[in-house]
């Protein structure tokens, strides 16, 4: 590897400094009553209480997952602390009311959220830490009826939709890390398009975790009634510390009748430095469920941060007709480890899925597709299609596939296509020939290989992801 | 053509260059000028490609000695974009697929970045494709060959047709053809030279590696040298090509064997 490249793909995390906020976190470790401060922390109804006491005593059942294609040192769940909140008044009626300090952090982020948002016409939630900070265009999307609000106003406000919905898609038991997110969830956002609404603009939420001893577990909830569309997406930052932080993440979504759900995630968290010291542990559980007849729901995702990614957005197609979609770039460097992909469940007849999968790992990373496919037997005419393609950057880097077909009904039709590439020396030197440096050169080779995920992103998450792909791994090649 | 104005395009001194610890090029030395076309002969394992390559400053070739002067500067100094930049070509033996990268992209990423690097206007997209359309026809290229991957599924023939295609778009003041008459059938061959010697002009010079004689009666050369053993062993005009061609490289050889 040539010391240009060296040097281009050590350059530093630019998330990773570390706001200057004073923020109240709760002592490590947790037990029931760590669970009733949380609970009391943001005066919650007695039944979400109870919704928390239940998934904790599922949680103590049940066993950390070990079958991932990652490795990494027991966590200590009792050392993380499960609360941890900017101090400031909770009411804000406008951004103007918003600390300072914290706006600052989302300018250093790239998170317009002032009049950039406005002109971007782009609605958001930011979630920092543990707290949902603030909402923009509330107001505005409260006209056609769309309720876009942090998790937490959502139980006060529209108590009814939280407990229709909470926990359908993914019941607490559903996992180890969907459990214990159900016990400790702090924040995250709600969204709900009401029957026959298309949602005017994009909705959008940017995570951060500021704290350096603090999991982060927040908790998404996205209804779509009968004929409703919206698209939804999602950001993520933390700053740079050498230890290891816990992100245990749940995101739901329901499309009832000709619903019609999209959601894309650019994730970034910190992916720990050249030398595997530090980064997220990105555990996360994302779950679709195209419920009613012609509904659709689409997951697309660039995975480029955090130190480990075990992370599967599903779609379960109970809805005659329904279709799920899963796009994904996952790019691993250095020591990051990946294990990520999605489950589509058909149930309904005529249901439809199409999944396409792009792996890019480079240094000394570990980069898995894991993916499952299942026709139940009441699934007549269903479709898959897969396409699993992996890109080896460098001699020291691993791409792995694990596709899981499970058919049990034989109208069904499942194709699944793979292939692996590198990106070789030759190709670089036939870039150089023609005057093209190493940086554009992968960026182009990349972009390439990605061009149908991106082509499925919002147009200007798709700017910002191409960017962050070549930040990623500029200097890996050579 | 050989003009009486000429300036030296390229001087080679005294090259030695190994891979892996393996000397390939012994003392090479090699000299051509403005308007020149010469043709480097030799069989397999010469050292003639690498020659080629070692010029385009390819990373597995170390240089352990010797000297090379492009236009009056020190090549060895330049990274192989800045070669290319320089004025550079080399029109590959092999052209490498690049899979996903749409070869209009490409060609005017590699377009633009050259212009401007020679303090020239870049086009937009629009005066790009109407660039390389008028290009493409030089080389009888079909339309669609714009929107595939960069040599991809590509025939040897389009491939090295895209090769000369490049040389067209950049214009190089040294162009180096390794071995473009292999894989093409006559008319490939027929459309390739043509393009060549529209290109060639008394600015500039090429440089064909080959194997045989058959791309000569083409691109008519005005020097010709054998290589053996990683370097020049005779030189001469065209008709050392025809020589060659009747008594075979071991005719080369022995001579030099007798003459020491």
């Amino acid at each position: 590897m040539s010391a240009a490249l060296q040097n281009i793909i050590n350059q530093p995390y630019k998330h990773g400094f570390v706001s200057d906020i004073e923020s109240d976190v709760a002592a490590k470790g947790l037990d029931e009553s760590t669970i009733r401060m949380i609970s009391a922390k943001r005066n919650e109804p007695e039944w979400l209480l109870d919704f928390r006491l239940k998934s904790y005593a599922a949680w103590l059942k049940m066993t950390e997952p070990t079958w991932q294609n990652a490795h990494y040192p027991k966590i200590d769940f009792q050392a993380i602390s499960y609360y941890s909140a900017p101090k400031q008044k909770p009411k804000l009626k406008s951004m103007d009311e918003v600390d300072p300090e914290l706006l600052r952090t989302f300018e250093k982020l790239g998170v317009p959220l002032h009049e950039r948002m406005a002109l971007a016409g782009v609605a958001v939630d930011v979630i920092f830490d543990s707290v949902s900070v603030a909402t923009t265009y509330k107001a505005k999307l409260a006209e056609v009826g769309v309720i876009f609000c942090s998790f937490s106003e959502a139980v006060k406000d529209h108590p009814e939709l939280i407990q229709k919905y909470l926990g359908t898609v993914i019941p607490s038991s559903d996992n180890f890390y969907a459990a214990l997110n159900s016990a400790v969830f702090t924040d995250g956002s709600f969204c709900f398009i009401p029957k026959g609404v298309k949602c005017p603009m994009d909705l959008s939420t940017y995570f951060r975790i500021n704290t350096e001893e603090s999991g982060q577990f927040e908790r998404t909830l996205i209804v779509a009634e009968e004929g409703a569309s919206v698209s939804y997406l999602e950001g993520c930052t933390a700053p740079a510390f050498s230890s290891n932080q816990l992100h245990a993440a749940v995101v739901e979504l329901v499309a009832l009748d000709n619903a019609d759900i999209k959601y894309s995630t650019v994730q970034n968290w910190y992916a720990g430095d050249e030398n595997g010291v530090g980064g997220i542990y990105n555990f996360v559980t994302k779950r679709g469920l195209a419920k009613g007849i012609n509904s659709r729901i689409s997951w697309t995702q660039v995975e480029t941060g955090s130190a480990i990614t075990w992370k599967y957005p599903s779609v379960v197609l109970q809805g005659d007709n329904s279709i799920g979609e899963f796009y994904s770039v996952a790019l691993t460097n250095h020591y990051q480890q990946a294990d990520t992909g999605t489950k589509m469940i058909h149930i309904g007849k005529n249901t439809r899925s199409t999944i396409v999968s792009k792996g890019i790992s480079a240094g000394k990373s570990n980069n898995s597709y894991r993916g499952l496919v299942k026709i139940a037997p009441s699934a007549a005419g269903a479709r898959n299609y897969s396409q699993c393609d992996s890109m080896l950057i460098g001699s020291e880097s691993g791409a792995h596939t694990f596709p899981y077909i499970d058919v049990r009904n034989n109208t069904a039709k499942v194709e699944h296509e793979a292939s692996t590439s590198k990106i070789g020396e030759d190709q670089m030197f036939y870039f150089a020939q023609r005057g093209i440096d190493a940086e554009a050169a992968v960026s182009m080779i990349i972009n390439g290989f990605c061009k149908d995920v991106f082509q499925q992103l919002p147009l200007e998450f798709a700017v910002e992801a191409t960017n962050l792909l070549s930040f990623k791994l500029e200097g890996s090649v050579g | 053509m050989i003009y009486p104005d000429s300036k030296t395009i390229l001087e080679v001194r005294g090259l030695c260059a190994s891979v892996e610890g393996t000397p390939i090029l012994k003392n090479m030395n090699f000299t051509i000028k403005s308007g020149e076309i010469h043709a480097i002969m030799g069989q397999n394992g010469s050292g003639k490609s690498t020659f080629s390559k070692v010029l385009a400053g390819h990373p597995d070739y170390e240089i352990t000695s010797g000297s090379i002067l492009f236009e009056g500067k020190n090549l060895l100094e330049l990274a192989p974009e800045e070669r290319a930049r320089a004025g550079l070509f080399l029109a590959f033996q092999y052209p490498i697929e690049i899979p996903g990268v749409n070869n209009s992209q490409f060609l005017r990423l590699m377009y633009n970045t050259v212009q401007s690097n020679r303090g020239k206007e870049e086009l937009d997209p629009l005066e790009f494709d109407d660039f390389v359309r008028d290009k493409m026809k030089l080389l009888e290229m079909r339309e669609d060959f714009l929107d595939r991957s960069v040599n991809g599924g590509f025939s040897g023939g389009e491939k090295k047709r895209n090769e000369i295609l490049q040389m067209a778009m950049l214009e190089p003041s040294l162009a180096i053809l390794d071995e473009t008459d292999s894989g093409l059938d006559i008319d490939a061959l027929r459309i390739v030279a043509q393009g060549v010697n529209q290109l060639a002009n008394k600015d500039n010079a090429i440089v064909m590696v080959t194997h045989y004689q058959r791309l000569l009666n083409y691109i008519v050369p005005d020097y010709v040298h054998v290589m053996v053993d990683g370097r020049i062993i005779k030189s001469g005009g065209k008709e050392l090509a025809l020589e060659l061609e009747q008594r075979g490289y071991h005719w080369v050889s022995d001579e030099l064997k007798v003459a020491a």
